[in-house]
């Protein structure tokens, strides 16, 4: 038996798309190394072709993000390397990101590397929902925001006054 | 509806942006605390990011290359509003423009995320989410600011008095507009203007300040049709100076 959705080729070899998507799993977003592409929800399309080739679509997690060409070549350089001939990986908005596609695994991920994560929101975003995020080290809510912007785009700058730390958050986005 | 009227949205849109962006950078190293040169830093980024992906549509509806669009034209033609290519003057005049503008651009790309143009509806629908930040950050300074001391209210004031005629300037309306709204592009400069005044006026109240009595409204118009402050000629120049050096070198 072989799961629907497999590909094979005339030598017999065979791909399915759930591979490709453990394949990808290593490759991990190059500002949080704790954090893979999968989880934070930016691949948006795997497609496993009768050829055996791979097309990847990516969505970008803000529109300026200047890693986003950087990302892509560490997706072709991933699958490449898995021993996948031909590989494509293209960037586009069909659909678009927002923070409650990153999976819980990828929540649990970005606390570990001392990020608070976002909150899930219902489509919409006050300044309210910016305030009082909990601390990602002691899980005070007693917290302020410095600045809806920090050191990358998605992420913004908070001060805990239970442990006295500052911290980052990845930005809730809708 | 034919490509020279969405051409003449994207490019208004895209010029603004790609401006303001530039004019928010010149704060990078400059910013009067760390926080804030991050922001302004920031938001130069995200709004650079969003002219080029407008470059982009543009470019598959013919227009040149992203970079070469944006860094090889002159002054004389771009359509970006005058009131974003005014230098940044000091820190009330670049909050009160930011918080302005922001509250503008947001509303255009909330509309714009409904517009019947696919392509752009898409990018739309991505970046509204991303300005809410420019957004709040605004409102922040706008009243922490406005409420500071006598000086840094009467700072305030008089940068709002100042920059007003020329955000009025944002809505001048196309000659294409009645064809936007009839096609469901665009729902016009008229009701942006309208969803602008409704949005910004609660955080002016609540700022402590007063906009300019409506007799003396008087919109800076012209930016749309190409019509430019000397600014704009410096502004570009010293944009595009790296990428005229070797137009065709590899990044």
């Amino acid at each position: 038996m072989v799961d629907a959705g497999t590909i094979f080729n005339l030598q017999g070899a065979m791909l399915t798309e759930k591979e490709v998507w453990e394949k990808l799993e290593v490759v991990k977003d190059p500002e949080i190394p704790t954090l893979s592409m999968v989880d934070m929800g930016i691949i948006t399309k795997v497609e496993v072709n009768d050829d055996l080739s791979v097309a990847i679509e990516m969505t970008p997690t803000f529109v300026g993000c200047p890693a986003i060409k950087m990302m892509e070549q560490m997706v072709y350089n991933c699958l490449k390397e898995a021993g996948i001939e031909k590989v494509s990986v293209s960037t586009n908005l069909d659909v678009a990101w927002n923070s409650n596609k990153i999976t819980e695994r990828g929540l649990l991920c970005l606390k570990k590397h001392g990020l608070a994560p976002p909150p899930k929101h219902e489509g919409e975003i006050t300044q309210e929902l910016l305030e009082h995020v909990a601390c990602p080290f002691c899980g005070s809510k007693n917290t302020e925001t410095k600045s809806p912007f920090g050191p990358t785009l998605c992420r913004s700058l908070h001060y805990c006054h239970n442990c006295l730390q500052a911290f980052e958050q990845f930005k809730p986005v809708v | 509806m034919n490509t020279a009227t969405i051409k003449e949205l994207l490019y208004k849109v895209a010029d603004d942006l790609l401006i303001i962006g530039h004019r928010h950078s010149e704060w990078t190293g400059l910013g009067p605390i760390l926080e804030e040169d991050i922001s302004f830093s920031s938001m130069a980024q995200d709004k650079i990011g969003q002219s080029q992906a407008l470059f982009q549509l543009l470019y598959k509806l013919g227009e040149p290359e992203a970079d070469t669009n944006a860094f090889t034209r002159n002054a004389n033609q771009f359509c970006n509003a005058q009131f974003v290519e005014l230098p940044n003057d000091e820190y009330d005049f670049s909050t009160v423009r930011h918080f302005l503008y922001d509250h503008a651009d947001q509303l255009r790309f909330e509309m714009l995320a409904h517009s019947s143009y696919e392509p752009l509806a898409k990018l739309a629908r991505k970046v509204k989410g991303e300005l809410k930040y420019h957004v709040f950050h605004a409102n922040t300074w706008m009243v922490k600011l406005s409420q500071g001391t006598e000086e840094s209210r009467a700072r305030m004031q008089s940068a709002l008095n100042a920059s007003w005629n020329y955000a009025l300037g944002l809505f001048e309306e196309s000659k294409f507009e009645k064809e936007l709204i009839a096609a469901k592009v665009f729902e016009g400069e008229v009701a942006l203007k309208s969803k602008w005044l409704s949005a910004i006026i609660p955080f002016i109240e609540k700022a402590g300040l007063k906009l300019p009595p409506e007799k003396e409204w008087n919109p800076v118009n012209g930016g749309r049709k190409n019509f430019h402050t000397e600014h704009l000629e410096l502004l570009v120049k010293e944009m595009g100076e790296v990428f005229r050096v070797e137009p065709h070198s590899q990044w």
